[in-house]
């Protein structure tokens, strides 16, 4: 991770590995396509300083415990929506809701 | 002029500029020769050797060049022993993940059974599918299911069909063939029935880790497996890492696509891979023990190179203990991890580690 790695939610690292595995988007497609959708530059997208506040304002889930952040698969819908994405907890939890 | 550096086994040593250029113009050549693929260019090779004889203990990709990295074994890196290279750090799976998750930084993370294979899953899916349900109500990143397919675990004593090995002892090359072909069979359905489950449970994905260790037939089985999974659920994340740098003929004829698999490399192995359903395809170059950190890496770059290159889909390069042009030793050094990895980034291009 010190050497090359986005951090996972850190920064952007876990929205990047999304594109890739869900649109089969390369490394620079996925980085362009993320870093357009969250507002930023593709440098900035990897700045910890930049992404833990915008994390936090778009509710993506952050790395510290903020209580009343959303976690989980609350972050993980606000990412489907951010992405315009599926994710399959995210259907798994709605199947389940009367 | 020397700089410090190591050897395959983890061996600090001091090389000149003259031994180091030898050595990555053996390894390049090695790789080229092998798989019939092109060479570093000295370009390329100057970027390396940059990096190789960087001051720092340290070194890392510019800002902007970062990739994402997957992982395998799941929690077993802090749970296992060290036949896993575990920490012994006995702790809950949620645990676990939610640390490599906040903690690590992983982009991607996966669940594991602690006996790490497709075969040992079946009878305990449904534990398995509450922990991914448990989890994933609590895990932001995407968050796997990861097993090896170790089709060997197929073969007598442990399973149904006899061991190739002792049959080809005993010249009985027809039926090892024959119980080659049936526990590739057996471990594809075993794959879909694994596969189709968890996803039920709201897994992102299935990663299969050190696919074709025993050889052709296990490589099939694994791309059969991945096709029916693929067809089952076209929305799984799918990631297919590989166990050596060429597949073992053991079986020696088996195809997949009209195209026999023994003997493929990376650059042939992803054309597979994707070709099955995989989402990203995980190129391995084994180290040789004896050889330099600089003998390994460009032999290692070499080969990923080409197959970033042609491969259609991304690729994660499989670095660690032994893989990847890192050092094969329990505890790896970080000088050599980390300028492993900023060489597959800036000269191999991958899309991942």
């Amino acid at each position: 991770m010190v050497a090359s790695g986005m951090g996972g939610i850190r920064t952007s690292g876990d929205l990047v590995a999304r594109m890739e595995y869900a649109k089969h988007m390369r490394l620079n497609e996925a980085k362009e396509y993320v870093a357009k959708r969250l507002g930023v530059s593709v440098i900035d997208m990897a700045d910890e300083v930049i992404m833990r506040e915008l994390r936090e304002e778009m509710g993506l889930g952050v790395v510290t415990a903020v209580p009343g952040c959303p976690r989980g698969i609350a972050a993980k819908m606000n990412i489907e929506k951010l992405l315009d994405i599926k994710i399959n907890s995210c259907n798994k939890f709605r199947e389940m809701l009367n | 002029m020397s700089f410090y550096t190591r050897l395959g086994d983890g061996k600090r040593v001091e090389m000149t500029k003259e031994e180091a250029w030898a050595d990555m113009q053996a390894g390049t050549a090695d790789a080229a020769d092998m798989a019939e693929i092109p060479a570093l260019s000295d370009d390329e090779l100057d970027i390396l050797y940059s990096i190789i004889s960087a001051d720092g203990r340290l070194v890392g990709v510019e800002p902007g060049h970062e990739v994402v990295l997957t992982y395998d074994i799941g929690q077993l890196d802090f749970t296992g022993d060290n036949g896993n290279s575990g920490n012994g750090v006995d702790m809950g799976r949620l645990e676990a993940a939610l640390l490599h998750e906040r903690a690590l930084g992983a982009d991607t993370f996966e669940l594991a059974h602690s006996d790490y294979s497709i075969k040992p899953v079946k009878p305990v899916i449904s534990m398995e599918m509450q922990t991914m349900e448990e989890i994933q109500d609590e895990i932001i990143a995407p968050y796997f299911y990861g097993a090896m397919p170790n089709m060997g675990l197929y073969y007598a004593p442990d399973g149904p069909y006899g061991n190739p090995a002792d049959l080809m002892r005993e010249f009985k090359i027809d039926e090892s063939m024959a119980s080659s072909e049936a526990a590739s069979e057996h471990m594809a359905r075993d794959i879909e029935f694994v596969g189709t489950k968890i996803m039920q449970a709201g897994a992102d994905g299935f990663n299969f880790d050190t696919t074709a260790s025993a050889g052709d037939a296990d490589f099939v089985g694994v791309l059969k497996g991945v096709e029916a999974l693929r067809a089952a659920c076209p929305d799984a994340y799918i990631n297919l890492g590989m166990a050596g740098e060429s597949v073992m003929g053991i079986h020696g004829m088996m195809e997949y696509d009209g195209k026999i698999v023994a003997g493929m490399y990376p650059h042939q192995q992803c054309q597979l891979a994707a070709k099955a359903g995989a989402d990203v395809f995980g190129a391995v170059v084994n180290t040789n023990t004896s050889k330099s950190l600089a003998w390994n890496l460009a032999r290692s770059v070499t080969f990923v190179k080409e197959c970033v290159k042609q491969c259609p889909i991304p690729v994660h390069v499989d670095m660690g203990m032994g893989v990847g042009g890192i050092p094969m030793a329990e505890v790896v050094p970080m000088d050599a991890v980390t300028r492993c990895n900023k060489a597959m980034v800036e000269i191999a291009k991958v899309d991942g580690v």
